[in-house]
């Protein structure tokens, strides 16, 4: 095998308002001829600084400032334009998140394609048109001929990540650069575009450089894996010894926050494992919903004749891709929106009858409490941690006492593990977990029994979302609350909750005990998320 | 067609503005300010004036349908005859300022944002900063005092044409147009002496909102997300910039073209005041000025008309330009 | 608080443009309001005898054709053009934001026509429609100052929409709603202030716009009356002999207009930056 692209202690450094912030510290790795490399880590690891050093594409602000990048035996660290634009494209192809703002929004596809061609072959309009549509067919776009003149707001997501791909391999590259190509994407989609570019590499002889943050995902796809952490690059191995047998404590960490078909919440942060919390007495149902419909503007409902209930203490999963109707749902029962159908019984009190826009008078309202995907987004910029905590006291309870609030905010605060020298800061100055804290201290403050959770940990990096999914578990188990778990992880609804409801479009396909409906799903939609869920397996 | 509703609203603005002026209407239509209490009453019934509101509105919306739009005092003339002679000046004069602005504003835009923090990018902001704040009658008469009465080079500003020069053949309006349709230079070069100073000076009145635009949207779409997969394909920089960042660079500022174009036939008003230029806008301000209100309610319609067909041309650009709005 | 100051005055240093423009304010708003005793001359009374000399030691601005000090009309005028801008803007301030606020929180059918209509209006020839409001309100100083603020208008309402639009929708409006705050406390306690330092800064680019505005309606003979003396009045009267070379009759009070509206300005830049150093432009 030949060494196809050689990175060196390779060192990058940003110039930011206060001051120069070294994003790579010494990375070296190798990727040979038609090789696959997964490249994992978390936020600020400096995986996709990797990336994009070894395409030479950092911006202004990033310099490389030592080191060295070799592709094809030719150094490239310091090569100007000139030199990288033949390769770049030709040589060595990059795809990106988000891949509908990666493309030039007011220009056809079929000519954007045609424009990396024509970029590096000297071809004629007509020629480049018809290979772009022969482009179009190898990434398996359906009815090709009329996408070709198609605008990407067009297309779909994943339509417009095959388009990208088109794009990437259109001039043959012998390296393929996937930074976090299915980041956004729903899981089913992440799967056939995450074929389609193994797929693509393997039958081109290209090699691969998946950076991305899901463990799974690389274990599925490469053939060695790089771990990287805050810039240096830890560990690098086979994905079988990785998970098997991981050398460097941090990714250790990493694999076992990684949730798998088999880990629990304990053992996503190392714990030891805890039972089941037990069955509650069987009472009348905490929240009953029936035949709940929605719908935005004409088309297929949002929300289509959803009936379930919940009893006190139960953890309830609603699990679903984008589209699904699960945040509507969630913005429902919260009543922060109106039902066009059905109804909601909270206590055997009818409360779909209350307008959203007056249910912050009724006194259920501090009966159910939500907690938000993300969490910076969902604190007041203008709040500091305590008076966010303190807010729902004040007009819930209605406490004024300026020691009082703060006191129990405190106190709250301290429930959620957040340190009490953090309680006067704003959110900017928050982590991303910190925050987290802060948004399920708010929600628990007025003392709910119904907690909504609308993909509380999505946002967040994988060691940070198992502490706080214990968190979210211990709390449970200490007040028994009830939970309404929405998400589109599938194992970690399996982890947190007792039931689980799949919905698609709007519609329940199944529910069941999780446990069952995970082991034996009985929709066909069930089982193709699940098949969709890349797995690693850990040897030990 | 969103300015539509805007039209009938400056129709029904200018009606009320009618009634609400003080005085009595009937008198500003009667032949001359020294007109018998007789021939007032009798244009007062023949107006319609004694009639209950809305039926006025009425008739008032059918006398602005037929072009009927009164007299005015000053000239003796109907305002829309007046309207029509005067308004070619006032588009020539807005016409050339924009074209001379647009050819100033959008290279110095580019170059600044291809160059950030360059000596250009520098001057640049400084242009765009000043600009905005110096008010067109006074950059209008520094102007005069430097280019008439200082170098000289300037002819006296006063009218679109010399006096002395022969007036070409009416055609369009436009003398530039005309004189070069004629094949008279002589009146050619004339008429853009005198239009290069107030055209200059509004220019720079727009110049400088223009040129803060298109750096602005230039430095946003060169750092967005399609520009940078340009350059990891390997396009060429040229293509790069002209087809990937340039034309998306563009879609804010044709947006902001309306808002351009109507804020200069604003200024329009203290440029002709400025350069005794014979159009519309000083017309409806001499006019003000004497309390003579019809040439007043027919200017402010006619902007309501130019502004509803710009804005009808800036969405039409737009749709054309941005795949993504469909033209309705 | 204290930390706030700290901050701010941290940021300054490192904008000395700012710094500069708020010194330059502070200047202005000093001369408005000590105006007439900061004065040698009387603004009004003339002196024929002395008409039309150039700047001197005894005139430092000139005379005008009546014979009257430049300088000391030019200073008197700051606290009638200040004043009308001032008024305006706050005017224009006090309904727009908190109308445009309140409509971008309850969206819906009324704001989507308040979108509308500020949309049209904003694209209209402003100047034009001031010129025909004091025609039709009556050639007097307040009136000036109602169709400056009813042009200005528009600019709030659209920008504390804007504002309130992208924040509407965002989770901490949800959870403050899900914490029991009532639509008004969540648009006062919440909205409102997250939105009110980018309207700072649009109030002191306005405010910029409104003196240019005001000066304008009275270089063209509307509103303020002669002999008071107000900037523009002044651009107008020197208008008359800038063809024979008197210059600072229009260079003199043009410059005093030029310079509140930079300062204004620069302020309102600097205060954007401050704000948010990824909009700097």
């Amino acid at each position: 095998m030949s060494v196809l692209l050689q990175v060196d202690d390779l060192r990058v450094a940003f110039a930011t308002r206060h001051g120069t912030v070294e994003a790579l510290r010494g990375v070296s790795l190798r990727l040979d001829a038609g090789e696959t490399l997964g490249i994992v880590g978390e936020s600020g690891s400096g995986k996709s600084v990797t990336a994009l050093a070894m395409m030479r594409l950092l911006d202004q602000a990033g310099r490389i400032t030592g080191g060295s990048i070799h592709f094809r035996g030719q150094d490239i660290t310091r090569a100007g334009r000139d030199i990288m634009r033949p390769l770049r494209g030709a040589a060595m192809s990059m795809i990106f998140q988000n891949p509908r703002a990666a493309l030039n929004p007011i220009r056809q596809v079929g000519l954007q394609i045609a424009d990396v061609l024509r970029a590096h072959r000297p071809l004629a309009a007509r020629e480049a048109r018809d290979q772009a549509l022969e482009l179009l067919r190898a990434v398996q776009i359906r009815d090709p001929e009329r996408r070709l003149d198609a605008y990407p707001h067009e297309l779909s997501g994943g339509m417009s990540q095959r388009v990208m791909i088109a794009m990437a391999i259109a001039c043959e590259p012998s390296l393929l650069i996937a930074d976090e190509p299915t980041t956004g994407l729903d899981v089913t989609t992440q799967q056939t575009v995450m074929e389609l570019l193994a797929e693509i590499t393997a039958r081109r002889g290209m090699a691969l450089a998946l950076i991305t943050h899901d463990l799974g995902l690389a274990a599925r796809y490469c053939q060695r894996i790089a771990v990287m952490e805050q810039g240096l690059l830890v560990e690098e191995a086979p994905p079988a010894r990785l998970f098997g047998a991981p050398g460097h404590a941090y990714t250790r960490r990493l694999v076992a926050a990684s949730p798998t078909r088999h880990s629990t919440v304990q053992s996503l942060v190392g714990a030891a494992p805890l039972p089941p919390p037990p069955p509650r007495p069987a009472g009348p149902p905490l929240l009953m919903v029936t035949r709940l419909g929605k719908s935005f503007g004409p088309g297929a409902p949002a929300v289509d004749d959803v009936s379930f209930s919940l009893s006190a203490g139960e953890s309830l999963g609603l699990v679903g891709e984008s589209g699904s109707g699960k945040s509507t749902i969630s913005r429902l029962i919260c009543r922060l929106l109106d039902q066009d159908a059905g109804g909601i019984k909270l206590d055997g009190e009818e409360i779909g009858l209350v307008p959203a826009a007056r249910f912050h008078r009724h006194a259920k309202r501090r009966d159910i409490q939500l907690v938000f995907q993300d969490a910076g987004e969902s604190l007041n910029p203008r709040f500091t941690a305590a008076e966010s905590i303190a807010d729902p006291l004040r007009n819930l309870l209605g406490l004024r006492d300026r020691a009082e609030l703060r006191r129990r905010a405190a106190e709250f605060a301290a429930r959620c593990g957040l340190e009490a020298a953090l309680l006067d800061r704003f959110p900017h100055q928050l982590s991303g977990g910190q925050r987290a804290r802060v948004g399920i201290a708010r929600a628990i403050a007025a003392g709910p029994r119904l907690l909504v959770l609308d993909e509380p940990t999505a946002a967040l990096d994988v060691s940070v979302q198992a502490v706080v999914l214990h968190l979210l578990d211990q709390l449970r188990r200490e007040t028994g609350l009830a939970f309404l778990f929405v998400s589109h992880d599938l194992n970690v609804v399996r982890m947190m909750c007792e039931r689980t409801m799949v919905l698609q479009g709007g519609r329940v396909v199944e529910e069941g005990h999780s446990a069952q409906v995970f082991a034996a799903p009985q929709a066909p939609y069930t089982a193709a998320l699940l098949a969709a869920i890349p797995h690693f397996e850990p040897v030990a | 067609m969103a300015s539509a509703p805007a039209l009938f609203g400056v129709v029904v603005f200018t009606f009320l503005l009618m009634r609400v002026l003080p005085g009595d209407p009937a008198v500003f239509f009667a032949s001359g300010p020294n007109a018998g209490e007789a021939e007032i009453q009798a244009i007062r019934v023949q107006m319609g004036l004694d009639k209950p509101i809305p039926e006025q509105l009425v008739r008032y919306l059918w006398d602005i349908g037929h072009g009927r739009l009164g007299r005015s005092m000053g000239t003796g003339q109907p305002v829309t005859v007046d309207l029509a002679n005067r308004l070619p000046a006032s588009l020539e004069l807005t016409f050339t300022a924009l074209l001379l602005a647009l050819c100033c504003a959008l290279p110095l835009g580019i170059g600044a944002a291809l160059a950030p923090n360059s000596l250009l990018d520098h001057g640049v902001r400084l242009l765009c900063t000043l600009g905005v704040c110096v008010p067109t009658f006074v950059s209008g008469l520094l102007f005069i005092y430097a280019f008439y009465y200082l170098a000289g080079v300037a002819p006296d500003p006063t009218g679109r044409i010399d006096i002395f020069a022969s007036q070409p053949p009416t055609l369009t309006g436009f003398l530039l147009v005309d004189a070069a349709l004629a094949g008279d230079w002589e009146a050619w070069h004339s008429a853009a002496s005198q239009l290069v100073l107030p055209a200059c000076t509004m220019a720079l009145f727009v110049l400088a909102p223009l040129a803060r635009m298109t750096r602005a949207s230039m430095l946003a779409v060169l750092t967005s997300d399609f520009v940078r997969t340009g350059d990891a394909l390997g396009l060429s920089r040229r293509r790069v910039v002209l087809v990937y960042a340039l034309r998306n660079a563009l879609l804010p500022v044709i947006t902001i073209m309306g808002i351009v174009f109507s804020t200069m036939l604003g200024a329009n008003v203290l440029v002709e005041k400025v350069f005794s230029w014979p159009g519309v806008a000083s017309y409806a301000l001499d006019a003000l000025l004497a309390s003579d209100y019809a040439p007043v309610q027919g200017f402010v319609l006619l902007m309501a008309l130019i502004f509803v067909a710009v804005n009808l041309l800036v969405d039409l650009l737009y749709g054309l330009a941005d795949p993504r709005v469909s033209v309705a | 608080m204290n930390a706030t100051l700290r901050h701010a005055a941290w940021v300054l240093r490192g904008n000395p443009v700012t710094l500069a423009a708020g010194l330059g304010v502070l200047a202005l708003a000093l001369v408005a309001l000590l105006g007439p005793s900061l004065v040698a001359y009387d603004p009004i009374a003339s002196n024929v005898p002395q008409a039309l000399q150039p700047p001197s030691a005894a005139h430092w601005f000139g005379t005008d054709q009546l014979g009257r000090d430049v300088f000391s009309r030019v200073v008197v005028a700051t606290r009638l053009d200040l004043a009308i801008a001032a008024s305006a803007v706050t005017l224009s301030f006090a309904v727009g934001a908190v109308g445009g606020a309140f409509c971008g929180y309850a969206g819906g059918r009324l704001d989507r026509w308040v979108g509308r209509f500020v949309d049209v209006l904003m694209a209209f020839p402003l100047f034009v429609l001031a010129m025909a409001l004091v025609a039709a309100l009556g050639n007097r100083v307040e009136n000036i100052i109602y169709a400056t603020a009813i042009i200005n208008l528009p600019f709030y309402v659209r920008f504390a929409r804007a504002e309130v639009n992208v924040r509407r929708n965002q989770g901490w409006v949800e959870a403050a709603r899900c914490a029991g705050n009532s639509h008004a406390s969540v648009v006062l306690r919440f909205l409102l202030p997250n939105v009110l330092p980018a309207m700072a800064v649009q109030v002191s680019l306005n405010l910029g716009w409104a003196i240019l505005n005001a000066a304008g309606l009275s270089f063209l003979g509307l509103g303020v009356r002669p002999p008071t003396p107000e900037w523009g009045i002044l651009v107008a009267e020197g208008a008359r002999f800038i063809t024979t070379g008197k210059w600072w009759l229009v260079v003199c009070p043009g410059g005093a207009l030029m310079f509140a509206v930079l300062c204004f300005n620069l302020l309102g830049d600097g205060l954007r930056d401050i704000l948010d150093p990824r909009l700097r432009t």
